[in-house]
């Protein structure tokens, strides 16, 4: 719909032209043919599905597209053109009930959205227009506008940067919102442009809009008066997407190139798919049966009727002549029209309020999670956000929970846990419990036992202090912190001593800010000298020599510092295992265990070596990296070696621990959704190392999980060529996944205990898409399945450097195979967004709402209501298949607007099965609801067996009754709408009684509702036969109700005839029970004596800021 | 029964947020911590179990079966007499009328019925009229009148609904009443008289009042004009229904029981639920304790015959019943209570079978939650 709509927008001539050129702040170039201000689309970013012109036909059309809409539209006007037992009334009016309500509901959620809109396109921006800085909105940006962003403000459009605030010509730029990487990116200007960017006469072409977010190729002609047009190539370094947020740079200015719904941003945010819930699709299911059963029962009701009047005297005897237009009519049309009569008077088996009354439960439901204190975040003063409700019900059948990693797994907020010098520990207590006045025996550094000699351990924190490449933000004292998310720094006793620091890895900060809690703090680093404060509170100076950066594959980095008094130092941080070999090995011994312990702890570790370096050696160095880094060949590998060379021969001196904070509990989720029979992937956009620890962190991968990895550095093989190495990969860890294993089926009776082998399986971007787009297409069904089968197989699957797209196709792909599993995504950011609308289930929540929302579908089924509609079947037979209604219109109406539908919905609201709380506590019990999802065929079955004898139960019972029909103690004799009346209330009666007993969990809400409506029955009955209604054409129901009450033998009659409906489903109550939920109680409370406490750990919710939905992530 | 509830739990919330933070530029939006939207309302969770549901079996198996014995034996007290004088068959003494029947005659066929009660009628009796085969409740029938124009409605009376077509007007004069019920009004005059063992006839006293629904008469048929007394001109510019033989106006000589609000009128238009019926006719009332209303002995009963059922082969029936609490005859309900209670107290006793054998498993190992 939304490409639709982008297409429209952005004119249909576009697509023929590869590139697009843009003219900088719109000024004509020189020397370029005539200037055409071509059409691009505003900067408008549309997520609503209405606006107020084409709510009413749009929602219209929408909502007559579900079939049971459509088919009550259809009755509605058969009602109208043709003559039928029942006025169009009695299912206009509830027809009209439905949609209105559903109407309502769905213009609420639009405006919300709407509004979400509104907020990102009228966002002021400055705008340079002809010399002059304009605010403008942001809708009203225009390709070719130059715009200004200052700092922390998001870009409004993507634009490429022309100029920045900074002296080197760089800007940092945070994608969080994009792919959740919150670390700043150094993005650069296009390089030689003017100063002055009023009458910088340019022109860019660029290629046009796709949605991969690291790919931009372009071209800027710059044009000088007498030269040549300068030409620079622009690359994704030089474009600022729209949604990052600018960071550390006062301000920068950059030319718009794409806008609206062409940046990068809103095309990976795929169209709005229409979601359905699978509990609709079966519903609908459930509709086509019911109305094959109802067009034969039509089919039936025809043929006799024909049959019947075919013998002398019955169609037309003498007291009950037919007028003239019926003499007239066609005999073909005629048993046309008997037919549709026959359909009208039994339409409702399919119940109009079905919709509505599942349509509620949804809305209602949503605010239950809405105003779920649980869901609650202290912090961000925010509960959950639930953005459409027509999803609830999915969650409790969830089979697959995909993730997204930063900030849905971890804070995205490393912390310093702890440090080891020279084979000493030491650990850094949380602040907190200093606060809270617990004596610490080991408290921060200064206070330590001096383990380690001061030299040593100064030496250490210097290095920490110097070894990396923060930058310290420059800031007023109001925008400090602003990397920190949580607050635990911000009850540190001394906050002027608070700084900002900006690195490209989040871990760089805690061991800066490590090192800053023993003491050393990083002033920061100017013209190429790092000033560090150390304890004694005096400034040390450095100066910062060379950078070896850090990079993958030699996973460390290093410093060459020269002291004050003329040292040159190197020091090297890094992983162990490129750390170690490069020390002396007795150093190694000491500090190998205590890096061992961390890792396992899911610490992310790094060592720290030095190295004192001679003037010669130094001087070595110094021209080795010089020449390597001018080098024009091979540079990368020069570089390489140099580095190698240079670090070799050093010390050791500790190692240290950090910690990516998890969320709150998030391994007690992980676990209680493996508990629970879901799958977990986490798809990220993170390195694989980074992720990997993560997902040993959140217990996602045991330590007994065998990993299958499948990632580009596996398929590094010189033989071979990826792909064959690839296939080669696949067809191996089939084998040990899929075969291998023992033969369950996948899944759903799987024990995730230790006993079975556990898989995890690790991919990363590139190789996914070696998988999904083989570059023979033959292959790619094969690979596919290959690669599924082994995700089925594994507990948990890792699939990191994903751009947003792959993870809309990795979810697609495992929805839409074998069996269709019920999908959800977990994520905060706009990377999410696709992954979130493929899936079935755009959020995650757990515990009671889920559990509870499974059995919504479960209240679709006895809303059919064949034994409603079954009597006034059989009553054709006695009535001679004049499609006489045995009830009356007002009960027709009334009865699933209001007689029935309230107690569903009080029902499918509050029942709680099983209470929350043991049901936070064993998340197994999920299991058995997720796989035996309510709706299903067989108590659909057994539903249309119930209503079947109830119905024929409730038309004999009062047939054989009104064999004579004096019933009354005066001998005055019953009518055929008391035979009707009675029926009805018996049917009324059994069905909310059935609900009741059905009814676990009374609270008073649900006593109020189940015993008010038979009250309001009563009510109504007694006050509809009460008057005569001036309206009304007949007055068939005139004290029908109160004559019938006074008549004992219909009391006699409805009370054994509600009994003996109730009957079977008391027995069935009664005889299910040992395997029922008397049974499900007890097996939790005897875990919770026996079982750990760990076990109890609720899996509360760790989603809380993840609420995040279609229309908000937009922003 | 096991019935357990938690109270709403008081959890006080973390009210300690970044209270400094923007300051009032942060509106709460904490939810509210009520028992509702917490979903923590306090519930009772009755379960059900074969134990719970045992005694219930037992309580309605050991109410229903004396009261269906209760039915069944008041039904049988009740005393039925019913006679066909529909007149198919040629030995009846109806069978002429039957045959020769003629809307445009003006002499009413009579025929004359003998029967003998064996058992007397103590209390009330009442008289039915029976009809089989006559479909009162076919939809076009059903429809087929005007409630307005039977509640006195000036208007309606002019100007018919449209549903009472064909029977709206008749040369081009409203019909009052309209519709294919009222035109098809039963039209047949029975009355009873008692044979002495002496030979003497004696008129039995039929009541016609009181066989209506007291709202009909008093509230849903309202003649026009109110309460004005001339009848005849409140129904000027009407036109009598085609099948009857005398206006609306002339059912009854008795003003309480003449036009809208004559009761056999009445009595018909409320339509039966099934094509077998029967309709209150008259009413004998009891003379006093010492004789039976209707002692053992020969009767006759005289039927003016106007009401021609062969054509579409329905049956007439004249029928004789006393009342008692529960209505007329109908063995059903004492039938079906006995029933119902024998299978739950029979469910009783197989469901206590069960749970004394397999049941102690489950109810040793109840924990308390």
């Amino acid at each position: 719909m939304l490409r639709r709509r982008l297409n429209r927008l952005c004119g249909g001539d576009e697509k023929r032209v590869d590139s697009r050129t843009i003219y900088v702040g719109h000024r004509p170039c020189p020397d370029t043919e005539a200037f055409i201000p071509s059409k691009f689309c505003d900067n408008r970013i549309v997520s609503s599905k209405y606006t107020v012109w084409n709510f009413l036909p749009k929602n219209l059309f929408e909502q007559f597209r579900r079939i049971a809409n459509f088919y009550f539209l259809i009755i509605f006007l058969v009602q109208v053109i043709v003559d039928t037992p029942t006025s169009p009334v009695t299912s206009g009016l509830p027809l009209f009930f439905v949609i209105t309500v559903t109407a309502i509901k769905q213009g609420y959620e639009d405006w919300l959205r709407h509004k979400a809109d509104n907020e990102v396109n009228k966002y002021p921006v400055t705008v340079l227009e002809d010399g002059r800085s304009v605010k403008k909105e942001s809708e009203k940006i225009k390709v070719g506008d130059v715009v200004e962003v200052v700092e922390d403000e998001t870009f409004p459009c993507d634009l490429i940067l022309l100029q920045s605030s900074r002296e080197d010509g760089t800007c940092f730029v945070t994608t969080a919102s994009l792919d959740g990487e919150s670390n700043h990116k150094t993005h650069y200007t296009v390089p030689d442009t003017e100063k002055d960017l009023q009458a910088l006469p340019a022109t860019i072409e660029c290629e046009q809009p796709q949605p991969d977010l690291y790919k931009f190729v372009g071209r800027m002609h710059i044009y000088k008066p007498e030269q040549e047009p300068a030409v620079r190539s622009l690359g994704p370094e030089n474009l600022l997407l729209k949604g990052a947020t600018l960071k550390n740079t006062k301000k920068i200015s950059g030319v718009t190139v794409y806008t609206g719904m062409e940046t990068k941003m809103a095309l990976n945010y795929q169209g709005k798919s229409q979601k359905r819930s699978a509990v609709e699709k079966s519903i609908n299911a459930f509709l086509l049966v019911y109305l094959c059963i109802l067009i034969s029962k039509a089919v039936v009701c025809t043929t006799l009727k024909y049959v019947w009047q075919s013998k002398e005297g019955q169609d037309e005897p003498w007291y009950n002549q037919k007028n003239q237009k019926e003499k007239d009519t066609n005999m073909y049309l005629k048993m046309f029209t008997d037919f549709l009569s026959f359909m009208v008077l039994f339409n409702f088996i399919i119940p109009v309020s079905m919709y509505v009354t599942v349509e509620m439960q949804k809305f209602l439901g949503s605010f239950f999670i809405t105003w779920d204190k649980d869901f609650f975040d202290p912090e961000i003063q925010e509960g959950a956000l639930v953005n459409t409700s027509d999803l609830n019900e999915e969650l409790g059948q969830v089979e697959y929970v995909f993730t997204d990693k930063t900030g849905t797994l971890t804070q995205n907020n490393m912390e310093f846990i702890e440090c080891c010098i020279d084979g000493f520990q030491y650990k850094h207590r949380d602040t907190r419990s200093e606060l809270d006045g617990f004596t610490v025996t080991d408290g921060p550094v200064n206070k330590l036992q001096q383990k380690a000699g001061q030299e040593k351990e100064e030496l250490f924190l210097r290095a920490l202090c110097l070894c990396h490449t923060v930058q310290v933000k420059e800031a007023g004292s109001e925008e400090v912190l602003t990397d920190q998310v949580d607050g635990i720094d911000g009850m540190q006793p001394q906050p002027e001593e608070e700084r900002g620091f900006i690195a490209s890895s989040p871990d760089e900060i805690a061991l800066v800010r490590g090192a800053m809690e023993y003491g050393f703090t990083f002033l920061g680093l100017e013209s190429k000298s790092m000033k560090i404060k150390n304890r004694e509170n005096n400034i040390e100076e450095y100066k910062l020599l060379h950078v070896l950066n850090f990079d993958p594959v030699r996973r460390r980095m290093s410093v060459i510092v020269q002291t004050k008094s003329g040292e040159t130092l190197l020091f090297c941080k890094g992983a162990d295992s490129s750390i170690f070999p490069r020390v002396k090995p007795e150093e190694v011994d000491r500090i190998r265990m205590h890096v061992e312990r961390n890792a396992t702890e899911g610490y992310r570790t790094l060592c720290v070596a030095y190295k004192q370096l001679s003037a010669e050696e130094y001087a070595v160095a110094d021209t080795g990296l010089r020449e390597a880094r001018l080098a024009l060949q091979d540079r990368e590998q020069k570089l390489m070696a140099m580095y190698n060379q240079v670090e070799t021969g050093m010390s050791l001196i500790g190692a240290t621990a950090v910690e990516d904070r998890l969320q709150e509990e998030a391994a007690e989720t992980m676990e209680a959704l493996q508990g629970a029979g879901m799958k977990v992937w986490v798809l990220t956009g993170d390195k694989m190392e980074t992720a990997k620890s993560t997902c040993y962190a959140c217990r996602l991968f045991q330590r007994g999980t065998e990993l299958l990895e499948l990632t580009v550095r596996t398929l590094e093989d010189g033989r071979l060529k990826r792909e064959e190495k690839l296939l080669e990969l696949l067809r191996d860890y089939h084998r040990r996944a899929v075969q291998d294993a023992p033969p369950v089926k996948a899944g759903v009776t799987r024990s995730w205990s230790t006993a079975n082998q556990d898989y995890g399986f690790i991919i990363d971007g590139a190789t996914l898409s070696l998988v999904m787009n083989p570059s023979r297409e033959a292959d790619a069904s094969q690979y596919r399945s290959l690669f599924l089968q082994i995700c089925q197989n594994c507990t948990a699957v890792l699939c990191c450097r994903m751009a947003p797209l792959q993870k809309a196709q990795i979810v697609k792909m495992v929805k839409n195979s074998k069996g269709s599993p019920i999908t959800l995504s977990i994520g905060d950011g706009a990377n999410d967004v696709s992954m979130i609308l493929e899936a079935h289930v755009g959020i995650g929540i757990k515990g009671k709402e889920g559990r509870q929302a499974v059995r919504n579908s479960d209240y679709a089924i006895p809303t059919f209501n064949l034994c409603f509609i079954l009597p006034q079947f059989l009553y054709q037979f006695f009535c001679g298949y004049s499609q006489q209604p045995l009830y009356d219109a007002a009960y027709l109406t009334m009865y699933n607007i209001c007689f029935t539908s309230m107690p569903i919905l009080a029902y499918s609201l509050l029942e709680q099965h099983i209470s929350m709380e043991i049901l936070l506590d064993n998340a197994a019990l999920y299991r058995e609801i997720a796989n035996n999802a309510m709706l299903r065929w067989r108590p659909f079955l057994y539903w249309t067996v119930l209503g079947i004898f109830q119905g024929l139960l409730f038309f004999f019972g009062v047939r054989f009754l009104f064999s004579n029909p004096a019933l009354q103690d005066n001998g005055q004799v019953f009518g055929n709408w008391s035979y009707g009346t009675i029926v009805f209330t018996v049917l009324v009666f059994t069905v909310t009684l059935k609900l009741a007993l059905d009814t676990r969990h009374w609270t008073w809400i649900n006593h109020f509702v189940i015993w008010g409506s038979l009250a309001f029955y009563v009510f109504f009955s007694f006050f509809w036969g009460g008057i005569i209604w001036p309206f009304l054409k007949q007055q068939r129901l005139y004290f029908v109700f109160a004559n019938m009450l006074s008549s004992v033998s219909a009391w006699l009659v409805i009370i054994i005839l509600i009994l003996l409906s109730l009957l079977p489903e008391i027995l069935l109550v009664v005889l299910r029970k040992p395997r029922g939920p008397h049974s499900r109680q007890k097996k939790p409370s005897q875990s919770n004596v026996g079982g750990s406490q760990s076990s109890q750990s609720s899996a509360r919710p760790l989603l809380m800021r993840t609420f995040s939905d279609e229309s908000n992530s937009v922003i | 029964m096991m019935a357990s509830s938690y109270s709403a739990k008081e959890e006080d919330g973390h009210h300690s947020g970044p209270a400094g933070l923007g300051g009032a530029a942060i509106r709460t939006r904490k939810p509210d911590n009520t028992a509702f939207k917490q979903q923590r309302l306090p519930a009772w969770q009755p379960i059900l179990t074969a134990g719970t549901v045992l005694p219930a079996f037992f309580i309605i198996g050991l109410i229903f079966i004396p009261i269906g014995i209760g039915l069944y034996v008041t039904s049988n007290n009740i005393k039925e007499f019913e006679i066909d004088y529909t007149g198919t068959d040629m030995s009846s003494p109806c069978f002429n009328c039957s045959q020769s029947f003629s809307w445009n005659s003006t002499t009413p066929c009579k025929c004359v019925l003998f029967f003998s009660l064996d058992q007397p009628f103590e209390s009330n009796v009442f008289m039915y009229y029976g009809l089989s085969n006559f479909y009162q409740n076919h939809r076009r029938y059903v429809k087929s009148r005007d409630d307005s124009q039977l509640n006195g409605d000036q208007r309606s009376l002019k100007e018919p609904s449209k549903e009472c077509e064909p029977y709206r007007t008749n040369e081009n004069k409203p019909i009052a009443p309209c519709g294919a019920i009222a035109n098809s009004m039963f039209n047949d005059t029975l009355d009873l008289f008692y044979i002495d063992p002496n030979g003497t006839k004696t008129q039995i006293l039929l009541i016609k009042k009181g066989i209506a629904w007291w709202t009909d008469k008093h509230v849903k048929f309202r003649n026009p004009g109110g309460s004005n007394p001339n009848l005849t001109a409140a129904f000027i510019e009407t036109a009598k229904p085609v099948n009857w033989h005398k206006p609306v106006y002339e059912l009854d000589i008795d003003s309480e029981n003449n036009g809208f609000i004559n009761e056999d009128f009445i009595v018909w238009m409320r339509t039966a639920a099934l094509p077998t019926f029967r309709k209150l006719y008259r009413i004998i009332q009891k003379k006093n304790n010492m004789t039976p209303t209707l002692p053992r002995g020969s009767y006759s009963l005289e039927v003016t015959y106007n009401y021609p059922v062969r054509s579409f082969e329905g049956r007439k029936r004249m029928i004789l019943s006393t009342i008692s609490w529960m209505g007329g005859k109908n063995p059903f309900l004492g039938i079906a209570y006995i029933t119902v209670g024998s299978i739950c107290f029979f469910l009783g006793v197989v469901l206590l079978f069960i749970h004394h054998k397999y049941g102690n498993r489950n109810n040793s190992s109840d924990v308390p939650s």
